[in-house]
């Protein structure tokens, strides 16, 4: 069996990792169970959902339409690298903030889905986020909120404010 | 958002406690779980809607490297031979069939997907190869998906023990029907199709099972919204002695009733566990999930109705076939008859009425609880119904529904069926706020000018009551629930005065981690983030019963309020003691206990945890430690009611609906976080959107499942949600503790019909009064066409 598996190298969340995959290994399934990040989910099998999606070289993408070894010498972005130095990522803290979320499962894909967005325009509106939100499935909120999150998060960004510390209560 | 201080923590908006994990990748959810020489198990399902099985040949599926085992049938039954119903139920003698429900086909399949045979093996790859290894020679029978045809004669036989595929009927009278009926000015006939639907939690069900043959305890991981019951049900159902199971449902991604039922496929990772060794994991796919996990709705409903000439409904008469689908799971039976009979009449006084339930097996994936349950299926009937009768009559819609209304001086208010008392309810004034808040004059004034101009717009209305707060355990049992519907709460606090709280209900994105904390903050004085709540593991918790029928707040709310006066009646009497006065002489203010006429001589709920569990100064007769326990079993339902209105137009080119606007005036009695509320309120109405204009499960004649992906059913994206404006009234439940009513399910029941109206009144200028659901733009399309030719 193991002459059928290929090298890899992928950096995740600036880490770098070398591994030996299945040529069929589907990239979510080799960041949940080879790598154990299990905060990209899997919602679908036919690339609805979104559930799983990260960010590979500065793109947003559906983990589950990429083969793990399409990513060898890439950079992967994961919701568990999105707080640096001790602090959320605006993203995290709109969600956060206005109740953008409610299982969390899909929310992992919808905030790599919103980083990108606003990375692209940090400004957009509101029907300018639902439409760039189209590859993303919710099935609790009515996306309602998460447009607000994302709105909240791209005001944090523009003004350029220091986000919550991780470990912050609910200050009531 | 304003941070509220501690004293005001109920009714704040609080950002949730839950959310930090979730959005840091650190929840852990049951596909999450990995356990050390874990094997995988997957299943191989019918790709047929009804066969006998000619032969199952797993030789080849076994020797494949890397298999564990490869299981069918009799293999498995001595484990498990039937998955349990909890809900048996008829009130009409002796016609409950309630067909086994074996957890591998029993040599014969009955529904597209049902599993055939079980493949564990060292990963899902090889699992995966295995799967296609196994071989089933099937001879194919003809297949029966209409509820109406599968009880025709002639129809095909599902099950032997089930003559003419009838599971049950059902019946409530009360009043004068038929007598109403003869002198009713006014008649209208009409039938109703509340279509198929498809729960679709983003998460699919997944199980882990680690059995330890040691001991012979086994821990069950698995995507439950009642792991208490769960535990019960694998308890019965296989043998293996309660108190050696532990079920955990940590984190769980939706559920909205899907997540309610014990399936087969959890009970069969404990099977293989046991049998191998070795922990057994399990995860849907979503297209398993789609023929695997039970199905909503599915009711053909036909309906008589009389009116005065004024529009005063006067009787109503209701026959409805109620899919189970091919076995009775946990809670079908339940779910078309009582939870939907009983509240057959709505918020309206209508004397005389009865309904007829007439619970079928078709060749489809079991149904059971959905979003609503029940209440969905009877309030878009009697929204349609007082839209049908407004037309007929040359009234307003909003004038008929003022007219039938129960009035705000008849609560309590006892249904004619007798089963139910409304607890309390204005049903005008949230009727009234929603007019407001649309400016109907003008509404309807805008109305014309678009008509004349050549446009379709529709202004439609939906107002409903509905059963929550799952209940009393007398009422339960007078149902034929086979369990009581109390819940449970344990408030431990800590020597520093810092709390951990243990609820029997669960919580899989209500938030109750949150709610929960502002309940106890409040009753103790405490912050929100001192209180720590627990959830969904039996060897944490306390027997409870789990979340569904909008009953956390108020049965589980319930128990942790009443628990929480428990604590502040025994830290009264050490308060008393350590300021060394009566106990009598002090009171609760605010956040303290404090001395009548001093209120600066006070004690905290922590002053009096830390004297309780130092013990050496205690008042006599009062025990160590400070930790309370309550178990409540309501003594009513609760009533939770509302008034929602929806404007759309709809294209004429194309059929396609717009919806231009969406008011939702909801009254759930007491909130406890506004925001939380209003986040339920959003989801409920995207589903219920969801029913009116888009998802449908559809099987073709033979019982394929061809909605079987999220490629064919459409769940709602961002894009094509509207704004949603809410609002609410407040109207205490009376006999509930915090005065809550529940709002999980309400804007699922009220959302539906809301839109099917709106577009039928935009379609009324063409002569159209229904289309059933979905109103997709092809179906809407060809009506208008068909009326303009």
């Amino acid at each position: 069996m193991e002459e059928t598996h290929v090298g890899i190298s992928v950096e995740v969340n600036g880490r770098p990792h070398r591994s030996t995959v299945e040529p069929r290994t589907l990239l979510v399934d080799y960041l949940r169970d080879d790598l154990g990040l299990t905060g990209t989910h899997i919602g679908c099998d036919t690339g609805q959902c979104g559930a799983c999606t990260v960010i590979v070289d500065g793109q947003s993408v559906k983990s589950c339409m990429v083969l793990a070894v399409q990513a060898d010498g890439a950079h992967v972005r994961t919701v568990e690298g999105l707080a640096q130095d001790g602090r959320y990522h605006a993203v995290q803290q709109g969600f956060w903030e206005k109740h953008g979320l409610q299982c969390g499962f899909c929310t992992p894909g919808f905030m790599m889905q919103s980083v990108q967005i606003l990375e692209d325009n940090p400004d957009p509106s509101d029907q300018e986020i639902r439409d760039a939100l189209e590859g993303n499935l919710c099935r609790c909120t009515g996306y309602q909120n998460i447009v607000e999150a994302v709105k909240a998060a791209g005001a944090t960004i523009r003004s350029g404010a220091e986000t919550m510390a991780l470990g912050t209560g609910v200050g009531a | 958002m304003a941070v509220a201080t501690p004293t005001r923590a109920f009714g704040a908006s609080i950002r949730r406690r839950e959310d930090p994990r979730l959005i840091t990748g650190r929840g852990k959810f049951t596909d999450d779980i990995h356990l050390a020489n874990a094997a995988t198990a997957m299943f191989v399902r019918s790709p047929h809607g009804h066969a006998r099985i000619v032969s199952i040949d797993t030789s080849a599926a076994s020797a494949h490297p890397g298999v564990l085992g490869v299981y069918t049938f009799e293999n498995v039954k001595g484990f498990i031979s039937g998955m349990p119903c909890a809900w048996p139920t008829t009130n009409t003698g002796d016609t409950l069939k309630l067909a086994t429900y074996p957890p591998l086909a029993d040599g014969k399949v009955r529904y597209f997907g049902e599993a055939v045979a079980l493949v564990v093996a060292v990963d899902p790859n090889t699992a995966a190869d295995a799967v296609d290894l196994v071989h089933v020679d099937y001879d194919p029978l003809p297949a029966v998906i209409n509820n109406e045809a599968a009880v025709a004669p002639g129809a095909p036989l599902i099950h032997d023990s089930a003559p003419g595929n009838q599971a049950f009927r059902w019946s409530l009278v009360g009043g004068d029907t038929n007598g109403a009926l003869a002198h009713a000015d006014v008649r209208i006939s009409q039938t109703l199709v509340n279509q198929r639907l498809i729960a679709t939690p983003l998460e699919t069900r997944c199980a882990v099972a680690d059995y330890n043959p040691a001991s012979g305890e086994v821990t069950v991981w698995v995507t439950s919204q009642n792991p208490h019951i769960h535990r019960l049900l694998i308890a019965l159902s296989t043998g293996i002695p309660e108190h050696k199971i532990r079920v955990i449902a940590g984190d769980v991604g939706g559920g909205f009733g899907a997540k309610i039922p014990y399936y087969a496929g959890e009970a069969l990772c404990i099977f293989a566990s046991k049998e191998l060794g070795v922990p057994v994991r399990w995860s849907e796919s979503r297209s398993e999930n789609y023929v695997a996990t039970a199905h909503g709705r599915d009711h053909i409903q036909h309906i008589e109705v009389g009116a005065t000439k004024e529009g005063k409904i006067t009787a109503l008469k209701v026959t409805a076939y109620a899919s189970l689908g091919a076995y009775p799971s946990t809670a079908a039976p339940g779910v078309p008859t009582w939870l939907f009979g009983c509240i057959i009449q709505g918020p309206y006084d209508i004397p005389n009425n009865e309904v007829h339930v007439i619970g079928v097996y078709t060749n489809t994936t079991p149904t059971d609880a959905y979003r609503g349950a029940g209440r969905p299926e009877a309030t878009y009937m009697l929204e349609r119904v007082i839209d049908l009768v407004a037309a007929k009559v040359g009234r307003d819609p909003v004038e008929v529904r003022r007219l039938n209304f129960v009035k705000k001086d008849q609560f309590p208010f006892k249904v004619a069926n007798g089963t139910l008392t409304y607890d309390s309810g204005d049903y005008e004034l949230a009727l009234d706020q929603a007019l407001h808040t649309v400016d109907y004059t003008h509404l309807r004034a805008w109305q014309e000018e678009q008509r004349a101009a050549g446009k379709l717009v529709g202004i439609g209305f939906s107002s409903y009551v509905e059963i929550c707060g799952l209940g009393p355990s007398s009422a339960a049992n007078a149902m034929g629930f086979a369990g009581g519907l109390y819940d449970s709460a344990t408030i431990r606090v800590h020597p520093t005065g810092k709390v951990t709280v243990f609820t029997g209900v669960h919580s899989h994105g209500q938030g109750h981690e949150t709610s929960f904390a502002q309940i106890v903050a409040r009753d103790l004085g405490l912050k929100v983030d001192d209180v720590d709540v627990i959830h969904g593991d039996t060897d944490k918790v306390q027997h409870g019963m789990g979340t569904y029928g909008s009953r956390s707040a108020a049965v589980g709310g319930g128990a942790l309020h009443m628990a929480g006066m428990k604590i502040r009646a025994k830290a009264q009497k050490i308060a008393a003691h350590l300021l060394e006065v009566a106990e009598e002489d002090i009171e609760w203010v605010d956040d303290a206990f404090r001395v009548k006429g001093s209120p600066d001589k006070a004690k905290t709920i922590p002053d009096c945890a830390f004297a309780a569990y130092m013990a050496g100064n205690l008042p006599a007769g009062v025990t160590p430690v400070l930790e309370e326990q309550h178990w409540y079993d309501p003594e009513n339902f609760v009533f939770p009611f509302g008034t929602h209105i929806c404007v759309v137009e709809v294209d004429r080119e194309t059929g396609e609906t717009h919806i231009k606007r969406y008011v939702a005036i909801d009254d759930c009695g007491e909130i406890i976080n506004p925001m939380l509320r209003d986040g339920q309120v959003h989801g409920g109405i995207a589903q219920g959107i969801a029913q009116a204009l888009w998802e449908e499960a559809v099987y073709d004649e033979n019982g394929q499942l061809l909605s079987g992906s999220l490629m064919d059913y459409a769940i709602p994206k961002a894009s094509v949600m509207p704004h949603l404006e809410l609002g609410h009234t407040v109207t205490p439940s009376p006999h509930n503790p915090l005065g809550v009513k529940g709002i999980g399910e309400a804007g699922t029941i009220a959302s539906t019909p809301a839109v099917v109206n709106a577009v039928m009144d935009a379609l009324s200028p063409l002569g159209i009064h229904h289309i059933d659901m979905p109103l997709r733009p092809a179906k809407v399309w060809a009506a208008i066409d068909a009326a303009s030719h």
